[in-house]
């Protein structure tokens, strides 16, 4: 790993130049949020905000995509769909939105890889920036994360005052720097430090703690548990949880078209949703809210721990900020962790 | 390009046989891949899954209903129920439809061989097993099992499907077939019942055999009892499990149960590991 700084002046002119070979994804002002977006000045930016609303994962994993083309009908044909390959970078991505992106990997390049998914993950570069100012709802701790980690992005940012110091952390980042090398000096061991005391303070700024060891195996045995319904009682099914979460990945595929033309595409999709897994013969296998409610934590930290080793959560305290019934995900999982069975 | 699971192949409908009428109409379509090299490379086991797609109404999961020893086509058997399903059956002999798969795990034919196996199905839960029984009643395969029963109903005898085949199947030596409808008709010799009923009837023993069973979840849940009523383990039972599926694939998320998607780690489950398995069904 190599450690350089570039000068916050000198800030505004690598941006204006990157945007000039990349497709630049970094945080902007929209409606009183912050959001993702192509941005193609310095000016556009707004790092003002902790995190965007919208999860950066909308990015790589698109919330309505094609999947293929076809003329439709009972003569119909398919025509596959040209994959583009477009060099993206993703400025200011959080440590645990990046996290975010390894935790989908596990999904989209599982037994089978997502094509659509993999062309975008391959050409992006995360360029990450350190939360030096966490919020009540963050938690990435608890699961040995930092806010200034750069284990999940292939750069990192860090605010040192008059200066970004930047952390290469793999040979994509490396790649991508070289590019811009111009605008980099390598960093002192003052600075390093610099980096390390705002790690400090930010980890120090982060309250709240979802005690991880051992949920799994509580959950085990939780299946019937009255917690869930208690839970469900609160939550109003709106799925806003599993739009904003990172790690949620779950979508729909249907046919849109005209007469002649038409395409197979996705949306996102929540298993929230009474819809989401109804049978065509009226069977639902999850009917009520209690179902819904216990498979999306069920999922994050039962299935997945299972299926990839990984708990679907990366403490972004997305769910818990934007939730309109408050529904805490630290405060329910707290719950299971102290269970006593 | 890289490959795109979510893109089918297309196939030309060879023949379309209607097995029930009415509201509950059920048709067989015989699909062969308009690409000849595909439709050789097509291999299956016997309760393995196709996505089939009439193009622009969408895509639904069905269990393969012929017996994997016919190579040159596969066949779905659909029930007219939802948007795909009903422009499904509004097709014609010469048409086209999308194909992907197959999917999921099988029947384990190879390690039950030299067992008897009885097969219990109800109304369209006969297809997965039509394929594994014809499988195991084909000329090159027969010799390699033992005893073969097959117990299934429906609501009415027009509910049957199949039921050409099992007049045949009703000729032959080498298998049995007791059938059944849930109310009494006139003209209906067989046994007048529900299929879990019929099988306590049939008593088929356990010993050395295999039971799948396929049918709606309520005929499953019985049929499980009775089968371990007649002294058959869990590790003897098996069943062929349905869910709303979208990819096929185990990407989408939705057809789970605790964390399995039957998609990918089904569709065929034994009563041991169902039993086993906490989640929504």
């Amino acid at each position: 790993m190599e450690s350089l700084i570039i000068s916050k002046e000198k800030f505004p002119e690598i941006i204006n130049t990157i945007v000039k070979s990349y497709r630049l994804f970094a945080p902007t002002e929209e409606n009183g949020f912050s959001g993702f977006n192509i941005i193609k000045d310095y000016s556009e930016m707004d790092l003002s905000y902790l995190n965007s609303r919208m999860p950066p994962k909308a990015i790589l994993f698109n919330q309505t995509e094609t999947l293929f083309l076809m003329e439709p009908g009972t003569k119909g044909t398919i025509k596959p769909k040209e994959i583009r390959n477009e060099k993206t970078a993703i400025f200011a991505i959080r440590p645990c939105d990046a996290k975010g992106f390894r935790i989908l990997d596990t999904v989209f390049f599982g037994d089978v890889v997502d094509p659509l998914y993999k062309a975008n993950r391959d050409n992006s570069v995360l360029i990450g920036l350190s939360c030096n100012q966490p919020d009540s709802s963050c938690f990435c701790t608890s699961f040995g994360d930092s806010p200034a980690s750069g284990k999940y992005v292939d750069i990192l940012f860090t605010d040192i005052e008059e200066n970004y110091l930047v952390e290469v952390m793999t040979e994509k980042g490396k790649d991508f720097i070289n590019d811009f090398s111009r605008f980099f000096s390598p960093a002192s061991s003052k600075e390093i430090e610099a980096k390390n005391a705002k790690e400090q303070e930010a980890i120090g700024l982060i309250k709240r703690n979802l005690k991880v060891e051992g949920i799994e195996e509580k959950m085990d045995k939780m299946f019937d548990h009255p917690i869930w319904e208690e839970y469900a009682k609160k939550c109003i099914g709106c799925g806003a949880c599993t739009y904003l979460c990172m790690t949620c990945r779950c979508f729909d595929m249907l046919d849109e078209g005209t007469l002649d033309k038409g395409a197979r595409i996705r949306v996102w999709d929540s298993c929230m949703f009474p819809e989401y897994t109804i049978h065509t013969s009226g069977h639902n296998p999850r009917p009520a809210r209690m179902n819904r409610v216990r498979n999306r934590f069920y999922c994050k930290y039962s299935y997945f721990p299972k299926n990839s080793d990984v708990i679907a959560c990366t403490g972004c305290g997305r769910c818990i900020r934007y939730c309109p019934v408050n529904i805490d995900i630290i405060e329910l999982m707290n719950r299971v962790s102290e269970m006593e069975l | 390009m890289t490959e795109n699971p979510y893109q089918p192949v297309l196939a030309t409908i060879e023949k379309i046989k209607v097995e029930v009428t009415g509201e509950r109409a059920i048709k067989t379509f015989k699909l062969v891949m308009q690409d000849k090299k595909i439709q050789k490379e097509f291999n299956f086991v016997p309760g393995q899954c196709v996505m089939i797609s009439r193009l622009g109404k969408g895509e639904s999961m069905f269990a393969i209903s012929s017996s994997s020893t016919e190579k040159d086509y596969l066949e779905v058997s659909v029930m007219k129920q939802g948007i795909n399903t009903s422009a499904l059956h509004e097709t014609e002999v010469g048409d086209t439809v999308g194909v992907r798969g197959p999917y999921g795990n099988h029947f384990d034919v190879e390690g039950w061989k030299n067992k008897n196996i009885v097969f219990i199905g109800g109304g369209i839960g006969m297809a997965p097993l039509r394929s594994i029984a014809n499988y195991t009643l084909a000329d090159k395969n027969r010799d390699q099992y033992g005893n073969l029963d097959i117990i299934y109903g429906a609501r009415t005898s027009n509910d049957l499907c199949f039921k050409d085949e099992f007049a045949e199947l009703q000729k032959r030596e080498d298998v049995n077939v007791h059938l059944s409808i849930d109310v009494v008709e006139e003209g209906w010799e067989e046994f007048v019942g529900f299929v879990p009923s019929n099988l306590l009837r049939v008593k088929p023993p356990s010993k050395n055999t295999i039971a799948i069973t396929c049918g709606p979840p309520i005929m499953i849940k019985f049929v499980i009892q009775n089968l371990l009523e007649l002294g058959f383990k869990d590790e003897q039972i098996f069943t062929t499990l349905e869910m709303r599926m979208k990819c096929g694939v185990g990407i989408c998320g939705r057809c789970n149960i605790g964390n399995l998607y039957v998609c990918k780690d089904g569709p065929v489950f034994s009563n041991a590991q169902l039993k086993n398995l906490e989640g929504d069904l």
